[in-house]
């Protein structure tokens, strides 16, 4: 009988341990700090977490494909340093799709080597991190990228507009996470995503085009790093060369605290938004309880590690792993 | 060796697991230079016998004694420790390492400061490895070597103590006759050595070639232990499926059809070579042959995972090409796989999901995929297989082996396909569901679908089959209908012994 | 069987094979291209590039080991920016000032403990909870950086120790300090690996770690001495490099995960575990470095070393596949 309940509790954690973690986490903010849940600075927060957050969403398509993607970061640099150069080469109207195709290019090339070359995930996007980045310094030429002329351009608006005094962001932000739930949940092709990286023997054995799947995961990862490349561009209409790097990890701890697993086969798009929304509302409230942003590293690690701990505890049906 | 006292004695063991019980009071002894065959149907508990002796599972009761102590295993190394070695039928080796390493895996001999003993070790290898009398040596990296080498060298690791008892458990199911003659070989010093052995197969003609002894389990019961001389195979086989398995000869009753599907001198690189055959609507036609013989293979490259060197396949007397699976499914051929596990099911998915898989993006309304169409089709192949599952939502991966196979035959069902081809259908399951399997491709083939049936058991492809191609090393060796096939004409010609007759 | 040979014998040579091919182009390209006069293949020049190579380089050992086994270790860089301000930070310490040079071994030490603790901390979760190591370290290297800046603040630290300035300068039979450290993990490294019990049981596990179990090999321990291990090494490589340099910044080491990563597949080990040397992982080190230098010298802009870089990663996995490839015949999954 105990057992049962104890096997409970753990499913019930498992499942729902991000949610539960999540509600800790703010009740403990909020009552530390009155200000947490105000409303402008949770506006605040999602505000900020969306660029990590768009490029979440398409991260998951890929981790759920079974894959990595380690290049996002440095793919976000590209697209960014790309439209903001753009920008006043051609105007932003041309400057936006032509920086979408030529992240999604890159997107495509990863697709094609991963899913129809059948290479290794972890070291293709290893080395495309590096190439891209080299490739964005030399479009650069190593300097900083500013528009000319930033009261008198509208492509501000993507990174500091307001919509019914919603920002930009967050509703660019809201918005594809619907659409993607839809596409996920709801269309044959979210579905062979989950066949493709549950078990892709067992997808290719049903008729299922896992190459083409997989090339797909990453063509909508990099719709998603054009997006937050826009975002950042237009927020801050200038940018280092380096203004996506590391982001590629802290991507993939926002998707596995959402519960990812990197085998493949599971996770959702809300679960993503959810561990996105963690490490910004984390790193705010310990802001806003005057400890310095670096503390929200450390509280972070221990947030992944544990999420991904009770995970695995009560898949094997026991806390601690019975390896000798 | 009648008076000597048992190396090893399994004395009413139990073991049940969450709703079963797996092991239900079993004895079993083994005497000093004896082969003792342990027999049973998958499933019957021959390896979690094996599991509770090596210290893997605790038995709920009973007892272990080894040379009539008792004794308790916690680890398959410490049951060696105490001379029990286990020869397993998966091959458990780290093929990037040498032979000696692998032999010595886990007890390589130390010098000062951690180092190993390369020369004690090479030595020792090299002396276990004479009394295989193999063609290799002990620096040998054991991924460069055949499975008949490599499985020789997981035998070789039970030679690193001097073993009481040995375990095969199905070590000839990769190997060739010339192979086979050396393994018996090495059986048969062991016995001259006083080792006790126990022999886990389910080949007749080995069995009565080698062992003394019989035990047969089923359904986790002890059934009896025979002895060899005295006995015969069908009083084993009697002992291992018991009632109720109905494994009489196949006669159709209704009419075929027209040819559904020919093949004509396909070819795939070693594989298979000049394969010609016909199956009709309505038909059931068996491949059976040994492991290697080239019958998956077969399949594999009529759904299209694999491209044929030449040949040609004729659907309906229309030659199509088939590049892919995607293709074969257009075309109406589907294929159950040999390794559900892997092949057949995303054990994580539910069921539902994995049943609609292949037609997931026609069952749409809009962009959306439609529920209600998918849940009508569960619903249906649900009823009509008689898949016993608490709902749909349920993940593949809780089901029984049974109803797991039936989730995938009901997958390809649902499609209507021309030609169904199942890779041994009744891998893993158990006796009861493997009736309901075998009537389930008889009533098929009787609504006029096109099957082809390939196994390993010949009890299940007699029983089943309209007709019976016999394969051996990759090419057809000769066609039976069901009426001529005996079982001798059958194992002569998987064998390749009768090919020059046949021809 | 003779054809695995050759493919083995490939693989090792091939990043040798690959330093020559870099040799010598950049050897003929200098002559057209070049900036400089010097010749690219200027003795001097080599023994720097060694020098250069060593801060990733001993790195790129430790993750050897830590991939023949098996597991992956994306901490490094973290663990190294830690370790170089433990150093630094010690020396100033007063009881450790007061101590004169004597606290130059003694802030060494705390230094590469520090490194050894880390990733004992590593191993301990890998081992004991049973989480991937991909995500365990993916978590403490955000964590560890966490730890640089709550001990160090935001602000560069530097200490400048003239006696280990000059330590880390010296040069012993024509090669740096910095290389002879470089030279000699290695050596001892790849005795562990290839004489060792505790190396042979590390290939094993990787390779199959089933079986390794089965064995009754204890897959837990050899793990953690292998975390112990690349956090050592980690800690070296932060000694050898700030004694000479005295000033840590808390981003340093930032990526050194991905480049010593990069090595290591460079020079051929499997990042499925089993298969790797250490020796080849050396040569993968350098020819990342003659790669920066050699495009240096004939006058391309240093951004392209990354571009270059990483396509020759990705080149090196299609050749890899092609090389596997076992025919038409083969399954199409």
């Amino acid at each position: 009988m105990t057992g049962m309940t104890k096997q409970r509790i753990g499913n019930i954690l498992a499942k729902q341990g991000i949610l539960i973690a999540f509600a800790v986490f703010m009740i403990g903010f909020a009552i530390a700090n009155q200000r947490f849940i105000a409303i402008d600075n949770i506006s605040g927060v999602i505000r900020s977490s969306a660029i990590l957050g768009v490029m979440a969403l398409g991260v998951t398509f890929v981790v759920i494909g079974g894959n990595f993607d380690l290049s996002v970061g440095s793919m976000m640099s590209f697209s960014t340093i790309v439209v903001l150069d753009l920008h006043d080469k051609l105007g932003p109207a041309l400057a936006i799709p032509a920086m979408f195709g030529l992240t999604m290019a890159l997107g495509a090339f990863i697709g094609f080597l991963v899913g129809y070359m059948k290479l290794n995930s972890l070291i293709v996007t290893l080395g495309m991190l590096s190439a891209i980045h080299g490739l964005t310094l030399t479009w650069s030429g190593g300097k900083n990228m500013d528009i000319a002329d930033k009261a008198g351009t509208w492509f501000s608006v993507f990174g500091q507009g307001r919509i019914l005094g919603v920002p930009v962001p967050i509703l660019i932000f809201a918005g594809l996470a619907i659409f993607f739930t839809v596409v996920l949940m709801k269309t044959p092709f979210g579905r062979k995503v989950y066949a493709v990286g549950g078990n892709g023997q067992a997808a290719t054995f049903s008729g299922i085009p896992r190459a083409r799947i997989v090339f797909l995961t990453y063509v909508i990862s990099a719709f998603c790093v054009a997006t937050a490349g826009l975002l950042q561009a237009s927020r801050s209409l200038g940018s280092q060369n380096t203004v996506g790097q590391g982001m590629e990890l802290q991507v993939l701890a926002a998707v596995i605290l959402g519960g990812a697993s990197l085998m493949g086969g599971s996770g959702t798009i809300f679960k993503t938004v959810i561990g996105v929304l963690i490490l910004g509302f984390i790193q705010n409230g310990l802001l806003l309880m005057g400890l310095a942003f670096y503390v929200q590293y450390v509280v972070t690690w221990g947030i992944i590690i544990l999420a991904v701990w009770l995970d695995v505890a009560a898949k094997r049906g026991r806390l601690w792993s019975p390896t000798a | 060796m009648s008076e000597s006292i048992p190396v090893l004695r399994l004395e009413n063991i139990v073991k049940t697991f969450p709703g079963v019980r797996a092991l239900d009071d079993v004895s079993l002894s083994v005497l000093p230079g004896e082969v003792h065959a342990l027999m049973g149907e998958n499933g019957a508990g021959k390896s979690t016998l094996m599991k509770v002796l090596g210290g893997i599972h605790a038995p709920d009761s009973g007892r272990i004694l080894i040379a009539e102590e008792p004794s308790v295993m916690t680890s398959p190394q410490h049951a060696k420790a105490r001379g029990v070695v286990f020869i397993h039928q998966e091959l458990s080796l780290a093929d990037e390492l040498s032979v000696a390493e692998n032999i010595f895996l886990g007890e390589l001999p130390l010098k000062s400061f951690g180092r190993v003993d390369w020369k004690t070790l090479y030595d020792d290898t090299d002396a276990i490895l004479k009394t295989l009398n193999v063609g290799f040596n002990a620096r040998t990296l054991v991924g460069d070597l055949s499975i008949a080498n490599q499985q020789m060298v997981e035998i070789g690791r039970a030679l690193t103590v001097d073993p009481r008892a040995v375990i095969f458990d199905e070590p000839t199911a990769s190997l060739t006759d010339a192979e086979k003659v050396v393994l018996f070989k090495v059986i048969a010093d062991l016995q001259a050595k006083g080792v006790g052995i126990i022999y886990i197969s389910h080949r007749m003609e080995e069995i009565f070639k080698i062992t003394d002894r019989i035990t047969v389990l089923r359904d986790g019961q002890y059934r009896g232990t025979l002895n060899t001389a005295e006995t015969n195979e069908d009083e084993v086989t009697q002992l291992m499926i018991g009632r109720s398995l109905d494994l009489s000869r196949n006669v159709s009753h209704h009419e075929m059809g027209d040819v559904a599907l020919e093949v004509r001198g396909l070819t795939c690189g070693k594989m298979f070579t000049d394969v010609t055959f016909a199956v009709r609507k309505g038909e059931v036609l068996g491949f059976y042959g040994l492991v290697g013989a080239g019958r998956t293979e077969i399949a594999e490259t009529l759904f299209g995972l694999r491209t044929p060197s030449a040949g040609k396949i004729l659907l309906e007397g229309q030659e199509v090409q088939i590049n892919s699976p995607i293709d074969a499914i257009r075309h109406g051929i589907s294929l159950v796989p040999e390794d559900r596990k892997n092949q057949g099911l995303v054990l994580g998915m539910n069921c539902r999901d994995n049943m609609t898989l292949p037609q997931v993006g026609d069952l749409t309304a809009g962009p959306f995929v439609s529920d209600g169409a998918e849940i009508a089709i569960f619903d249906q192949y649900r009823d009509k297989l008689d898949i016993r599952t608490p709902g749909w939502r349920q993940i593949a991966g809780n089901l029984s082996g049974g109803n797991q196979q039936k989730i995938v035959i009901g997958k390809w069902l649902s499609m209507r396909p021309k030609v169904l081809i199942v890779d041994e259908p009744t891998r893993g399951i158990d006796v009861g569901s493997k009736s309901e399997i075998h009537n389930l491709i008889r009533e098929l083939a009787a609504q006029g679908y096109a099957v082809i049936v390939i196994s390993s058991e010949m009890p299940e492809v007699l029983h089943v089959s309209d007709r019976i191609i016999a394969m051996f090393s990759g090419r057809v060796m000769r066609e039976f209908t069901s009426e001529e096939v005996t079982e001798d004409t059958l194992v002569q010609a998987i064998s390749g012994i009768s090919a020059d007759k046949v021809a | 069987m003779t054809s695995n040979r050759y493919r083995d014998i490939l693989k090792h040579g091939a990043i040798w094979a690959f330093i020559l091919v870099e040799l010598t182009f950049f050897s003929i390209a200098g002559e057209y291209l070049s900036v400089s006069d010097k010749a690219f293949m200027d003795f001097d020049n080599m023994l720097l590039l060694l020098k250069q190579s060593a801060p990733i380089g001993i790195i790129a050992l430790g993750m050897t080991i830590i991939m023949i086994n098996g597991n992956i270790d994306l901490s490094v860089g973290a663990t190294y920016a830690l370790s170089a301000i433990v150093l630094l930070d010690s020396m100033t310490w007063p009881a450790l000032q007061a101590m004169g040079d004597w606290a130059i071994p003694l802030a060494w030490g705390l230094a590469l403990l520090t490194g050894a603790i880390l990733g004992a901390i590593n191993g301990l979760i890998v081992w004991k909870t049973g989480v991937d190591a991909f995500i365990v370290t993916l978590g403490s290297m955000l964590g560890y950086r966490g730890l640089v800046f709550m001990i160090n603040g935001e602000q560069p630290t530097s200490h400048l120790n003239w006696t280990l300035v000059d330590f880390a300068e010296a040069q012993f039979l024509g090669l740096h300090t910095a290389s002879w450290f470089l030279l000699t993990a290695a050596l001892v490294l790849w005795l562990m690996m290839t004489r060792t019990v505790h190396g042979r049981n590390a290939y094993a596990i990787g390779n199959n770690r089933e079986a390794a179990v089965n064995a009754g090999i204890r897959v837990g321990p050899h793990m953690m001495w292998n975390f112990v291990l690349i956090g050592f090494l980690a800690a070296l490589s932060a000694v050898v490099f700030y004694s000479e340099s005295g000033s840590v910044n808390p981003n340093d080491g930032m990526l050194f995960e991905l480049w010593a990563i990069t090595a290591v597949v460079l020079g051929g080990t499997k990042l499925t575990g089993g298969y790797g040397s250490i020796i080849s992982t050396l040569g993968g080190v350098i020819a990342i470095q003659l790669l920066r230098k050699g495009l240096g010298h004939i006058g391309a802009a240093t951004e392209t070393v990354n571009l270059v870089i990483g396509l020759i990663l990705i080149a090196v996995l299609l050749l890899d596949r092609q090389l596997n490839l076992k025919g038409k015949q083969e399954l199409k999954i």
